[in-house]
């Protein structure tokens, strides 16, 4: 392109020439060709500038995630201008009576300074926190939206694992967050990690002395907590994001099955104007929810919790919601220590602490799972409506009672004293949940899942009850069913379809037991499908009819 | 461009991205059938109110430009909110004004661009649907071939692949440098062992029992039936590393009536008159067993609900801990005094793989 054009630099802007442009267009066109000259950017806005996205309500839920995060980063730096990192002992001399003159760390002190002697300190406070809510639960909802909808599979399975660890860096960065005001509720949590930690075989007293500096709570774990918090998480969570994004931008957005909309294209509305209006209208709506949370709701009201003391601690502990899950998992689990050569295993704790990464791992790993088991190479752009993989639903849903249930145990105490049953047979229900629920969560989301895909082909087939009576000569009354239209149809008939696994003897005449697992696998998955309807078979119908 | 039509391009949903890959990329176990249905294209586009009837497309350009002027107030408002109400020491009431109305100035000022550039979007811009054609994620064959090349040549020109000490030495290297940063943070933590930090703690013999958080020592008497104190030892409050020595020694003290409770005859001697020392420090994870229930006479931690029995050495009754809370044999001096005969005699607090 030549670099004099100076018109074409934004491509869009074809204006009519015979009118002499007026100052700002003038001004805006010089200085296109100025940045232009200097980094050809005009490159980029052609590539980008009418990428097309499609438009789903779901689609939205990634892009809360994003903008709470960015929130959070603006929030976050306000905060860090007045918070004190340190755990050396100080008197409190701040405008909160009640703690007036008590022995406390200056980073307690310094958050009390925040909420009760800074104006909008309390406001940015809680608005970070509940931003920090919100961005955890928008990363789960739209996790489940990509797990429900299929739209890890290839191309995008690699950017489903950096999402992963997108969440697990963002429950980091709240459990290291929720520490630093270093009172009474967070400094328990961090006793909990502690007597985790210390449960470890082998290695599990060092990492708790050289995470805390010594011996628990010591002098240092603030200070340290601090940086992964302010420095090294995040920074890692921003490079993990950006990957997150630009991979978005190779694969391209899925969209979901209608009519138009093909594996082979994307339907939707241009970066530029509407859907960066849309997008960065809700960033300004999605900040304001949070800023009316902030303003009007208080959270981690850590004056009533008072400073960290190892001794007291207050009934209806409770850790924020995206760490219950670990916590309800301690809780469930029966308490058994067992000494072999000399050495203790706490498998009260230890269980649990091997639960979770196993349960997360097949998170992290579904994607590579069920590419295996389909053997399908090709790739994927149609998001699919989750009773068209009624195995993989069900397995979501079994996943999601597995989770709900620890989640639910995380609040075993406060369910006991609301419902007035006891906390013993809370638990022990909650255990029999742990293990009952995701079974019978599995076979309920099966059953339903193929039961709309039976009504979905029924109706495709035979049209949809038109509610008009018709008495037939012969005296016989029917219902007339309506034809639904191609479009209409469409929904409903286009979806993939797999058969189970046959097993085959290799070359030397044998089967592996890959193969044989796979063909388990595949069974289990696909034995009982419902295949999607035919031409043929409408014409069938609409012949006999 | 909106009508762009699809239909024939590709049958199926599941179709793959382009024909040369179709041929060449394996369907796994999916099954394609030669009868499904065709994609019937884009249905015709259905224009919006604001399209049709320029009135409301007027209306709707007043309701966007009325939502910015609106954040804009909201945002002078938020000026006008903090520079009007000073935080007075010890009144909450201003505190929760200043913080209402500042937050709910710059919500304003956010929720006015926000909605009115969404309804910007959702009624005045042009809204047909665009289609694009998507490109397979695999480089071409061509980009594929020379990226090989590429490769090659650095192979050829390096002689990475032929001079193999160089190469080794090089891994070797490569893996030998990331091993001082591991040594380096060995000093995040003291000299020393935590096991050997975990077996003990500050009580020793003839250490009086004093109140938390005050440090008075305790008379036997006072301790009446039923009552709960919680104890940390004499001088403790003097102590360098107070929070960690009161992490390991916190005790609660509990007075029982002596047929309540079921003494092993070798710790016969350790309570003294129905007065009884136990650990406050959960064996679970090291919360703080803080909530005793009189009537049963069991402790409950309330971070995971372990539940033992005071009468029964606290024997674990329910939850997740394994172990009884350590007991700290207790007796009295000459002045009536509750002390510590020694220190606990096993460590305290949540299980560790040194532990036994």
């Amino acid at each position: 392109m030549s670099a004099t054009d100076t018109a074409s630099a934004p491509a869009d802007t074809a204006a009519a020439s015979t009118v002499p442009p007026s100052r700002g267009q003038r001004f805006t066109n010089a200085s296109a060709n100025y940045i232009d000259e200097r980094t050809s950017v005009s490159g980029l806005v052609k590539e980008l500038g009418r990428k097309v996205f499609p438009d789903h309500w779901s689609f939205m839920l990634g892009e809360i995630a994003l903008y709470s995060f960015v929130v959070i980063l603006l929030s976050g730096t306000f905060l860090t201008f007045f918070y004190d990192p340190s755990m050396t002992e100080v008197e409190y001399e701040g405008s909160y009576v009640p703690l007036k003159g008590l022995e406390m760390s200056a980073a307690m002190a310094s958050s009390l300074d925040i909420s009760f002697d800074i104006r909008g300190g309390l406001l940015m406070r809680q608005v970070h926190h509940w931003a920090a809510l919100l961005f955890i639960a928008a990363i789960g909802l739209h996790m489940l939206r990509v797990f429900f909808t299929g739209a890890f599979r290839k191309p995008r399975e690699l950017n489903w694992f950096i999402g992963f660890v997108l969440f697990i860096l963002a429950m980091a960065e709240g459990f290291t967050g929720y520490s630093l005001p270093d009172d009474l509720l967070s400094g328990n949590g961090l006793r909990i990690i502690d007597g985790m930690v210390k449960a470890i075989p082998l290695i599990g007293t060092w990492i708790s002395w050289l995470l805390f500096g010594g011996e628990f709570p010591g002098t240092e774990v603030i200070p340290r907590l601090f940086v992964l918090h302010i420095l090294l998480l995040p920074a890692i969570l921003v490079v993990a994001l950006g990957a997150h994004l630009l991979l978005m931008v190779i694969n391209k957005h899925t969209h979901y099955a209608g009519p138009g909309r093909t594996n082979d294209n994307v339907v939707g509305v241009p970066v530029m104007p509407i859907f960066a209006a849309k997008a960065g209208g809700f960033f300004f709506i999605v900040f304001g929810v949070i800023m009316l949370l902030g303003a009007f709701f208080q959270i981690n009201p850590i004056w009533a919790y008072g400073p960290y003391d190892p001794s007291p601690v207050s009934a209806g502990t409770q850790p924020d919601w995206y760490i219950g899950f670990a916590d309800g998992a301690l809780r469930l689990m029966p308490g058994l220590d067992v000494v072999l050569f000399g050495y203790t295993y706490p498998l009260g704790v230890l269980v649990p602490l091997a639960i979770l990464p196993i349960f997360l791992g097949l998170v992290a790993f579904y994607p590579f799972i069920e590419a295996w088991i389909t053997g399908d190479k090709r790739e994927h752009h149609i998001a699919e409506r989750p009773r068209n993989a009624p195995a993989r639903t069900a397995i979501g849903a079994a996943g999601v009672t597995f989770y709900a249930v620890l989640w639910a145990a995380a609040s075993s105490d406060l369910i006991a004293t609301h419902f007035l049953v006891t906390i013993e047979g809370t638990i022990i229900t909650l255990r029999w949940l742990l293990v009952i629920g995701p079974v019978l969560a599995y076979f309920l989301t099966k059953r339903i899942c193929i039961g709309l895909q039976k009504k979905d082909r029924e109706i495709a087939l035979h049209g949809y009850e038109s509610g008009r009576i018709v008495r037939l000569p012969g005296g016989e009354y029917i219902e007339v069913h309506e034809q639904l239209d191609d479009y209409e149809r469409w929904k409903l008939v286009s979806y993939l379809d797999y058969q189970p696994l046959m097993v085959r003897p290799d070359d030397n005449g044998r089967i592996s037991v890959a193969q044989r697992a796979r063909a388990g696998l595949s069974s289990w998955f696909f034995e009982d499908r419902i295949a999607p309807a035919t031409t043929t078979e409408l014409e069938r119908e609409t012949a006999s009819h | 461009m909106a009508q762009h039509d699809t239909g024939e391009k590709s049958a199926a949903a599941g179709s793959a991205v382009d024909r040369i890959e179709s041929s060449r990329v394996s369907p796994g176990t999916a099954i394609e059938v030669s009868d499904a249905f065709v994609n019937p294209g884009l249905p015709p586009h259905r224009p919006r109110v604001t399209d049709l009837n320029p009135k409301k497309a007027k209306q709707a350009e007043r309701r966007v430009y009325t939502l910015f002027y609106v954040s804009i107030i909201g945002s002078v408002a938020a000026v006008a909110a903090y520079a009007a109400i000073p935080l007075v020491p010890g009144d909450n009431a201003t505190l929760r004004l200043s913080t209402a109305l500042l937050g709910l100035g710059i919500a304003l000022g956010l929720l006015g661009i926000g909605i009115g550039a969404v309804y910007w979007a959702k009624t005045l811009m042009k809204a047909e649907e665009m289609v694009e054609m998507r490109h397979p994620t695999r480089g071409s064959d061509e980009t594929r071939e020379r990226a090989v090349e590429i490769f090659q040549l650095g192979n050829e020109e390096s002689g990475f692949g032929r001079r193999a000490l160089i190469r080794n030495s090089l891994i070797g290297a490569l893996i030998a440098t990331p091993i001082p940063a591991i040594v380096l943070f060995r000093d995040l933590g003291p000299a020393g062992s935590p096991a050997e930090a975990l077996m003990t703690t500050m009580w020793e013999k003839d250490m009086r029992l004093t109140r938390d958080p005050t440090g008075t020592p305790i008379r036997a008497s006072e301790v009446t039936l039923g009552s709960v104190f919680h104890v940390i030892p004499d001088g403790l409050l003097d102590k360098e590393h107070k929070l960690e020595e009161k992490a390991k020694a916190a005790v609660l003290l509990i007075r029982l009536k002596p047929e309540d409770i079921n003494e092993l005859p070798e710790r016969a001697g350790w309570s003294y008159d129905g007065i009884v020392a136990y650990s406050k420090i959960c064996t679970h994870v090291g919360c703080p067993v803080a909530l005793y229930e009189q009537q049963t006479h069991h402790l409950l931690c309330p971070c995971h609900q372990s539940t033992f029995d005071v009468t029964n050495h606290c024997e674990v009754i329910f939850g997740p801990a394994s172990r009884p809370l350590p007991q700290l044999p207790i007796s009295v001096d000459s002045d009536g005094y509750l002390i510590a005969q020694s220190d606990f005699l096993e460590p305290i607090g949540p299980s560790f793989w040194e532990r036994s």
